[in-house]
């Protein structure tokens, strides 16, 4: 197994008086791991979790074998980088968002190299964002985090918005920036195929337990 | 300026026909609004009769002291009144008490250092109640946007955070609007001001008997300094209130557990 990214021991959330996630323990390695499950089971809420975007009610987190909350929020956030599921780009062009996150980052924009790897012409970086389709708006925000250039990227159902065309187009672009850039993913999806055509390692989880994890070819034979 | 003049209790009485007249129209028109009415024109009466004898005791009292007081308590219920306007923004009360103090205090405080008025009781108890009416009007407005802006922009502002902005960073856009929407009713009536309507400060003093010249000078200088006031207050309220949406990880509280906060 390739070093531990993130290790989870009995992580518990309630939220509006419901568990959302029981006593979830988990190991999530370098490379790419997909959290499976049906709606509503957890999976988003233990994504934002990871960015420490929320934090558990009890149990603990730890990132490169060093407590979640030892890290500075602003800068683990660099380092993870969370792209949620619902398109959420900043008013302006796709270019100026990918500039803004550069700079949060003290990075150099480059907007024209992250587009390519996004999968977006460079000629995006003028358009508007209220222009875009939901899946331009998705390998926007794909930019924009690609340009603080993270060690992880978070995923939060990055094709469930799309048509099974853009779908097989984003996989693509994942599976050539796992190539490209050796970053490492944790993938959040619904649909088990997915998580056999990008992971190698999986978490399943259901009513906010982990009722699986392992090698791909152990936990979805 | 001219004399004062003498308003009976006879004149307001026959104004209770103006009254009548809309509450006949809502009764005629349905509108539901005659028990309102009612309790409009008799809260007006009471609140209006007993501040004015309060102010009567201060004008003769004429010490400091007791216009602050009185300065401070139209702020205090100032902040719950406007408090009621902003029920999604957890803590308002605070940000809203804060912003229409400093507001009242830096206004007025120019105004007196300018020369424009004396710090007496004669100038500082209609012109702090107007001042600390309109930054009441005006931090209402502004966080009532606000938690509204909030909590549409969730996703947005959460996407912010992600990339490693702050809540400040992440909430900036929000909180320019919201500023925006607490300034712009004054300034908006500013522009139009003399031309659809005349403001009241200028009506009471023609009324009263004053030159057309001085009801005006005067008005202006109250209009620019509810500007200045209403600024401060939108400013104030809104840079003090939109922290309370956000843990010191820089987390977006969830907004069940901000309301009860």
């Amino acid at each position: 197994m390739p070093p531990v990214l993130f290790e989870l021991r009995d992580v518990s959330l309630a939220r509006g008086g419901r568990r959302v996630l029981d006593a979830v323990s988990a190991d999530m390695p370098a490379g790419a791991t997909a959290i499976v499950g049906p709606s509503g089971a957890g999976k988003s809420t233990l994504l934002r979790l990871l960015d420490r975007l929320s934090d558990p009610d009890e149990g603990a987190i730890a990132y490169a074998g060093q407590p979640l909350e030892t890290y500075d929020p602003l800068a683990l956030r660099r380092e993870v980088a969370l792209v949620p599921q619902l398109p959420a780009l900043l008013e302006g062009t796709v270019g100026s968002n990918v500039s803004y996150a550069a700079e949060l980052a003290g990075k150099r924009p480059d907007p024209e190299r992250c587009l390519r790897l996004a999968g977006l012409d460079p000629e995006f970086a003028e358009r508007d964002v209220g222009k875009l389709s939901v899946g331009e708006q998705q390998r926007a925000m794909l930019a924009r985090a690609l340009v603080q250039e993270p060690a992880v990227l978070l995923l939060d159902e990055p094709t469930s918005a799309l048509d099974q065309g853009a779908r097989d187009a984003i996989e693509a672009t994942l599976a050539h920036l796992r190539r490209e850039l050796e970053i490492s993913i944790v993938l959040v999806s619904h649909d088990p195929e997915q998580a056999r055509r990008l992971a190698d390692w999986v978490v399943r989880i259901e009513e906010g337990r982990v009722v699986a994890a392992g090698p791909l070819e152990e936990v979805l034979a | 300026m001219s004399e004062s003049i003498h308003v009976s209790v006879g004149q307001v009485a026959a104004t209770l026909a103006l009254v009548a007249l809309a509450a006949a129209v809502s009764f005629w028109r349905k509108a539901d609004l005659e028990r309102d009415i009612g309790i409009a024109t008799l809260r007006s009466f009471v609140q209006l009769t007993a501040i004015g004898y309060v102010i009567k005791l201060i004008f003769e009292a004429d010490t400091l002291l007791l216009v602050f007081a009185l300065l401070a308590a139209m702020v205090f219920f100032g902040a719950i009144t406007a408090r009621g306007r902003a029920k999604k923004v957890p803590g308002a009360f605070w940000p809203l008490l804060i912003a229409l103090a400093v507001a009242g205090a830096s206004t007025l405080g120019l105004v007196v250092a300018l020369g424009v008025f004396e710090a007496t009781a004669r100038y500082l108890v209609p012109v702090g109640g107007m001042v600390i009416g309109n930054a009441m009007t005006a931090s209402a407005v502004a966080l009532n946007r606000l938690g509204d802006e909030m909590a549409d922009s969730r996703a947005r502002i959460e996407a912010t955070l992600a990339l490693g902005a702050t809540g400040q960073e992440a909430a900036q856009p929000t909180v320019r609007r919201a500023l925006r929407s607490g300034m712009i009713t004054l300034v908006d009536s500013t522009k139009t001001t003399g031309l659809i309507f005349f403001p009241g400060t200028m009506v009471g003093m023609l009324l009263a008997g004053a030159s057309p010249t001085d009801a005006v000078r005067l008005q202006l200088i109250l209009l620019y300094t509810l500007l200045g006031s209403v600024a401060i207050a939108a400013l104030v309220a809104t840079t003090l209130a939109y922290r309370n949406f956000f843990t010191p990880a820089s987390q977006l509280r969830e907004l069940e557990a901000a309301a009860s906060d």
